[in-house]
């Protein structure tokens, strides 16, 4: 096995203030299914967005040489012409569409202008059988299941001559069955010639499907290992993904834990857009006054369908469960009643969730707990101003005034915006979605550091993060999800990355 | 995946792009200035412009009074137009509302021979229901606003053909004429005002009280506001400004009071204005509708009502709507199946005329009126100076666009971050 399909070379990848990806290397054999793990952020999808052309030559440094010939692809056009073809998680198929119509969209069969449709049902359904998927070509795709959109996807593929397959995280919505149809499929292309690389957070799969495997952390290389001595274990795979340190990145802090303030039992959610998919599965929570709670989980793994769910039913369909707040049953049915109860939930995308971002830092501050300013419905706009003005003194939000538009803040600003409007409603429990993604590293010092203050002012905080060390430095205790599933908590004292990435990537059973 | 699922992980490095480096400052101020005033400014010139064209015309009494009679039943519908368009949604049905509810009236009135108050008061609530009808569809079964209103353009102005079939109904009551057309009585008699001649007395009152009262309020703010330590505008400036207002209004009302007196209109718009400026920038209802048009949400996930907002400002359109059909077929003295023809057009473009967003979020009633102000003045202005109507047409529909244009411009360059 020396003969090399692709090789990336010292890709280096930069965004206005992030380097994504530095020095990358990749190697892959021909014929071999190549894995590549990583965290959330550790620049597997940048990577492959950087093969597929979808960041063209020129916007990375680094050499691509794709079957011996270096390749320099302005668009995702130029590297289907050669045969890469790369399959995203979030499916792009045309739900109005047929499934022939889909596998060949942008690439039609016709004569003379006019689609040949007998020839395209037909070599439609030879894919079909291909890929294993007992369906009409003339279906359309909202008929199907994610687990057949995606046989589709791969079908489309190979419609395109394919000689190397990407896919992003092709599992992470199937179920069980599906996946185990998917794997086998991939074996199947594997034996047929056709090299796969595969990115994927369940590492069952992984050590049950890969060849190879090539770890990434924080946009760098960590090695590349051969699956076949069996000396692979997963968890070598996880200490490769995790291997940071933890330095002095966050504030000290000792929590003075009180009694219990919110008990989530036996909560249940399901999917509003796939029928009958559960996304959080019979889940237990607790939270107790003064204390800093974790949720981990990697992406899909339901942690922000959680949360949203409890926040008055935000997101999903069926839920079923109970909250107790204070020893007392309570109905959370909208938002307004989430909010009365005193429960906050600061979004994990602030631009689109999170902000009115045409208005003023005052006016975004004030838009959840208006009420608090208003008499008889009028609002008292002088009262507003100085509440504005304190937060905007005791969050360091670095702005010349309460009038200066959010939109034009920096991230960790419009971070502290969206704080204070929460802080402002006066909780008894935060949960802070993914609260310091995307600022910079002085930022994220100050929201700890809000954090930790909110704590001891004997509010319950539950943080959800996709950074393992923000929760280690930052928690008293962590809930660990996997495919909605709590399948672990984990106190301070106890938790390490490794531990915690084994709970996050356990299967179900 | 639905769009809440935990976004890739690139999404947040591409976040940062937009972040550190535009700090706001000085600049975005100004412009921020010049978008919002730059309609009050462009209205001065444009008065200016047909005032020099034809020769002083355009401010004479008698132009002034119609300019403000013929455009009233127009800003009515702004007003409520602006709200709709500040929530995200738009509303091509007002003209036939206008139509529908004029009807309305005049069987109620004219037919029934029902008293006037009562049947305006049942009105108003056929135009509440309609408009109760109109934000279902939009608020809770969710169709598209463009939608709803259109299918609500064709049913009510088959309504209106269904109730008046092929006639007009008319005459309507002195009272109602008089809403639409009439003036205030001279009262107090009349007062001189040496080169100017008589003008009323009771009218220069109400416009000194009116001054007054702006005064006082100001003054007020600007204490409060220096009491919670806020920036002002200086005092030379605060001066300025207030004295500017002062002197239009007093020239407005000297004018209007040496015609014949202020008309009704005037006094109701007065009213709306006043109103719905406070309602949209004081109350909680007002603020939520700027919250539900600037993101959408975010606004849900602070705890916004955002379908009982949407649902009540479609309710307040329709009785808006009932109110200006009152007041056009007052006008008219007759109830016509053809009235309100193309009204939505007109309001939607006061409202965009007078900076309104296209996405919706941001907007001022008083900008709507100033908008359909523009507007009328343009209309009035060239039949003065003798233009055709296609000439007229050609005029408006350049500047409705360069409005829009303007404000889409400016947008880019103020919020790159966007």
């Amino acid at each position: 096995m020396t003969d090399t399909i692709l090789q990336m070379q010292d890709i280096t990848k930069t965004f206005p203030g992030v380097k994504a990806l530095q020095d990358v290397n990749l190697t892959v054999e021909r014929g071999e299914i190549h894995a590549i793990c990583g965290e959330n952020g550790a620049g597997k999808s940048t990577l492959m967005k950087v093969l597929s052309g979808v960041y063209p030559h020129g916007s990375y440094d680094g050499e691509i040489t794709f079957d011996g010939e270096p390749c320099r692809f302005a668009g995702i056009r130029d590297s289907e012409e050669r045969g890469i073809v790369i399959i995203h998680q979030e499916l792009a198929l045309a739900p109005q569409l047929s499934i022939a119509e889909n596998i060949f969209l942008g690439n039609e069969q016709s004569r003379w202008g006019l689609i040949d449709w007998n020839a395209t049902n037909f070599a439609a359904a030879q894919l079909l059988s291909r890929v294993g998927l007992a369906e009409n070509p003339t279906t359309p795709i909202l008929e199907l299941g994610v687990g057949k959109q995606q046989l589709v996807e791969i079908a489309k593929a190979l419609s395109k001559k394919v000689r190397l397959l990407i896919l992003d995280e092709p599992t992470a919505a199937l179920n069980d069955e599906d996946s185990a149809h998917l794997l086998s499929l991939l074996r199947g292309l594997r034996d047929e010639g056709i090299t796969c690389v595969i990115i994927s957070h369940k590492l069952n799969e992984v050590m049950a499907i890969a060849d190879r495997v090539t770890i990434l952390r924080d946009g760098r290389t960590i090695t590349t290992m051969d699956m076949a001595g069996g000396e692979v274990t997963e968890d070598r795979i996880i200490s490769g993904m995790v291997g940071r340190d933890l330095d002095h990145r966050f504030p000290p802090h000792e929590s003075h834990v009180g009694e219990e303030v919110l008990r989530i039992e036996d909560w249940t959610v399901h999917s509003p857009t796939q029928h009958g998919r559960v996304v959080v599965a019979n889940a237990n929570l607790t939270l107790r006054r003064g204390e800093i709670v974790g949720l981990a989980g990697l992406m899909g793994a339901g942690r922000t369908e959680l949360a949203m769910s409890v926040f008055g039913r935000s997101y999903g369909i069926g839920i079923t469960g109970r909250i107790v707040k204070d020893g007392k049953e309570i109905q959370l049915r909208s938002v307004q009643d989430a909010i009365k109860n005193g429960i906050a939930y600061a979004t994990e995308d602030r631009k689109r969730y999170g902000l009115n971002l045409i208005e003023d830092i005052k006016r975004n501050v004030s838009a959840a707990g208006l009420d608090r300013l208003a008499k008889h419905g009028w609002v008292d706009e002088n009262e507003e101003y100085k509440v504005a003005g304190e937060f905007r003194t005791s969050m360091n939000i670095k702005a010349p005034s309460v009038l200066s538009i959010t939109g034009k803040l920096s991230g960790g600003n419009q971070q502290k915006v969206v704080l204070s409007k929460w802080i402002f409603t006066n909780p008894d429990v935060l949960i802070l979605d993914e609260p310091t993604r995307g600022i910079d590293v002085g930022a994220k010092y100050e929201i700890y550091t809000i954090i930790n203050r909110l704590a001891d002012e004997g509010k319950a905080v539950l943080v959800i993060s996709s950074e393992l060390p923000e929760l280690l430095g930052l928690c008293d205790r962590i809930y660990t999800l996997s495919a909605g599933r709590i399948t672990g908590e984990v106190p301070r004292a106890d938790a390490t990355q490794e531990n915690l990435m084994a709970l996050m990537t356990k299967g179900t059973e | 995946m639905t769009s809440v699922v935990p976004t890739n992980a690139d999404l947040a490095v591409d976040d940062l792009s937009a972040g550190p480096g535009d700090s706001p400052g000085r600049s975005t101020r100004l412009n921020l200035n010049l978008r919002s005033s730059g309609i009050y400014i462009a209205f001065a010139l444009i008065v200016l412009l047909f005032t020099v064209l034809t020769d002083g015309d355009m401010l004479q009494p008698q132009n002034i009074s119609n300019i403000i009679v013929q455009n009233s039943y127009i800003l009515i519908l702004a007003i409520g137009m602006i709200l709709i368009i500040i929530a995200g949604h738009i509303d091509l049905s007002v003209g036939s509302v206008v139509a529908v509810c004029g009807a309305v009236a005049a069987v109620l009135m004219v037919e029934w021979h029902m008293a006037w108050p009562l049947a305006l008061a049942i009105t108003l609530v056929v135009g509440g229901i309609i408009g109760a009808w109109q934000g279902y569809w939009v608020a809770y079964f969710g169709i598209p606003a463009f939608i709803v209103t259109l299918a609500g353009m064709l049913l009510f102005r088959a309504l209106t053909l269904m109730v008046l079939g092929n006639r007009g109904i008319s005459p309507f009551p002195d009272p109602v004429r008089t809403l639409a057309n009439g003036f205030t009585e001279g009262y107090l008699g009349n007062i001189g005002l040496g080169v100017l001649g008589g003008a009323d007395l009771l009218s220069i009152i109400l416009g000194l009280i009116a001054v007054a009262g702006i005064v006082v309020t100001q003054w007020r703010a600007r204490a409060a506001r220096l009491r919670y330590n806020q920036d002002v505008a200086a005092m030379p400036l605060f001066v300025l400004r207030i004295a500017v207002a002062a002197v239009l209004i007093m020239f407005l009302v000297v004018q209007l009071a040496r015609f014949r007196n202020l008309p009704w209109v005037l006094v109701l718009l007065a009213f709306l204005v006043v109103g719905y400026s406070l309602l949209t920038n004081r109350a909680v209802f007002g603020r939520q509708i700027y919250a539900v048009g600037g993101n959408l949400q975010a606004a849900t996930l602070s705890g916004v009502k955002v379908k009982s907002v949407v649902f009540w400002i479609f309710v307040n359109m329709g009785i808006l709507a009932a109110l200006a059909g009152v007041v056009f077929a007052g006008r008219l003295n007759q109830a016509n199946p053809t009235a309100g023809n193309q009204f939505e057009l007109d309001a939607i473009a006061a409202a965009f005329i007078g900076g309104a967003a296209v996405q919706g979020g941001v907007g001022k009633v008083v900008g709507a009126i100033t908008g359909g102000l523009i507007m009328g003045v343009i209309n009035n202005g060239m039949s003065l100076i003798g233009a055709k109507t296609e000439q007229v047409m050609l005029v408006k529909g350049a500047v409705l666009l360069a409005a829009v244009a303007f404000d889409v411009w400016s947008k880019r360059r103020a919020g790159a971050s966007r």
